[in-house]
């Protein structure tokens, strides 16, 4: 599968005796939407991480736009560039203030000036809607909107790929939709996308794959069609009507 | 505390003016012109135990964070030098060090074609310094890791290198939380700076030592020299809240 953009073949990964991650085989082509669902501790995270190297797996092997994800430090070093990451908990960086959170990669990694970088940073900033707080420090802003920066900034690296891992989890409900809806338009423009959630409903409008992943295995995976209407496993079953019964 | 430090100054002058024989303040009295030469002779060590402690200090500084970084890395090969230099130099006591560099690390830059004299000044100061590095790596070391993991995850999915992540992400947050215990700890080298003098380093212990040599009134000068090491650190202790207080105001995370 050379043109995959995400290729995970019989990925493992041990934290010491743990068994977290368990022939975890995945592929992701250019422009897909990948949702992943799953009980916390699952290992859903944890192949999110390993995607752009923040974890390291032990067995299998993982591509990335035809490139394998090696233990050496260059390598690790030009896809981190490549493949975005949305955290949880937004990781803004504090000290600094929305626009040089968004120019800092740029002009540090991609060797950007000052001015460029500026201008790319609006630009992706008026696409996450919030133009105007350019200028205020992260903690001035609503968590919904440090979670858009948090996007922006990302994007700022022009990635091929953009990994969320859980991006609404630590919202306020009300904030949820605002990060949601940038989300959905970031799918609808065809970036590839993996995204790790419990938000059904934007699963359903954008997801091309499930994923259903419990005890570091996937017990589940196809088009949400199948998956949501007529899921196979047991496990699973329970899991969805657990989230959906509201 | 305060009570007890009055109480204790009173009770000690008391005793001194009562003429029991045992006391003789007359030696460091400002009133004399004899007492005044005296005090004047004892404080003009000052300069060197401040000079001496404020260029080790900086040194200090700088070698902790030397020394700190490699024990951050992800090669376990960088983190052990790290490992070997804090634990060996954190063990070897301050005198025995000084010996070392005063008498023996001459001999070893001779053994190796350099004449490279060490006088008292910078014996005391390379001891200091290279002695303290091992306290102030590890003050780096919990600074660095009281940044939340995420910090650093995010810097590496911008692109940016270890150095970088450092030097823009994780020190100008982690430098707030170490300011002040880098600041204590140079109230430690002030007072270590004492030490010096057993080389022939002419600072405030050294100069008390031979004015109780020529005038056999240990208790009296030994007194004035404790009032001048308490003076000094109160004002350096007065300068750290001064930086704390400004630090916490500044707080914006």
């Amino acid at each position: 599968m050379a043109d995959s953009a995400i290729e995970l073949v019989g990925v493992n990964k041990w934290y010491g005796d743990f068994h977290v991650l368990k022939d975890i085989d995945l592929s992701v082509g250019a422009g897909e939407k990948v949702v992943i669902c799953g009980p916390s501790g699952s290992g859903k995270s944890t192949v999110v991480r390993c995607i752009n190297k923040l974890e390291e797996h032990q067995r299998g092997t993982i591509h990335l736009f035809g490139r394998e994800l090696t233990n050496d430090p260059k390598s690790v070093a030009s896809i981190q560039g490549e493949v975005g990451m949305v955290f949880q908990q937004f990781n803004l960086f504090p000290h600094l203030s929305v626009l040089d959170n968004l120019t800092l990669g740029p002009m540090k990694a991609r060797g950007l000036n000052r001015a460029d970088a500026e201008e790319r940073a609006r630009h992706y900033l008026t696409r996450v809607r919030i133009p105007d707080q350019a200028d205020k420090m992260p903690k001035q802003l609503s968590g919904g909107q440090q979670q858009r920066v948090a996007i922006a900034r990302s994007l700022c690296m022009e990635p091929k790929a953009l990994l969320f891992d859980e991006p609404t989890s630590a919202l306020d409900p009300e904030m949820i939709s605002e990060v949601l809806n940038v989300m959905v338009e970031l799918a609808q423009e065809g970036m590839t996308m993996i995204v790790v959630t419990h938000e059904m409903g934007f699963a359903r409008k954008v997801a091309d794959q499930m994923v259903f992943m419990d005890e570091g295995e996937i017990v589940e995976h196809g088009p949400p069609d199948t998956f949501f209407g007529n899921p196979k496993t047991a496990r699973c079953q329970k899991f969805l009507s657990q989230i959906l019964q509201h | 505390m305060k009570k007890l430090v009055v109480s204790l100054s009173l009770l000690l002058l008391l005793a001194g003016c009562s003429g029991s024989g045992n006391w003789g303040w007359y030696v460091i009295d400002p009133r004399t012109s004899g007492g005044w030469t005296n005090i004047k002779f004892l404080i003009s060590g000052m300069g060197s135990t401040i000079l001496i402690s404020v260029i080790a200090a900086s040194i200090s500084i700088i070698l902790g964070l030397i020394v700190a970084l490699p024990g951050q890395s992800a090669n376990r090969w960088l983190r052990l030098v790290n490992r070997i230099y804090v634990e060996f130099i954190r063990s070897i006591p301050l005198l025995p060090m000084l010996f070392w560099v005063f008498y023996g690390l001459p001999i070893v830059f001779k053994s190796m074609g350099m004449n490279v004299p060490i006088d008292p000044f910078w014996g005391a100061i390379i001891t200091l310094a290279i002695s303290d590095s091992a306290f102030t790596a590890e003050i780096y070391r919990s600074g660095i890791q009281s940044i939340a993991r995420g910090q650093s995850e995010a810097a590496q999915t911008v692109g940016l290198n270890y150095i970088q992540t450092m030097r823009y992400v994780i020190l100008p947050q982690a430098i707030r939380r170490i300011l002040p215990p880098l600041a204590n700890q140079f109230i430690y080298i002030v007072k270590m700076s004492a030490f010096a003098s057993v080389i022939g380093m002419q600072e405030l212990t050294r100069r008390a030592n031979e004015l109780v040599v020529t005038e056999y009134r240990p208790l009296e000068i030994y007194t004035l020299l404790i009032v001048e090491y308490l003076v000094l650190v109160l004002i350096i202790s007065a300068g750290v809240r001064w930086l704390e207080r400004k630090m916490g105001s500044d707080e914006r995370v």
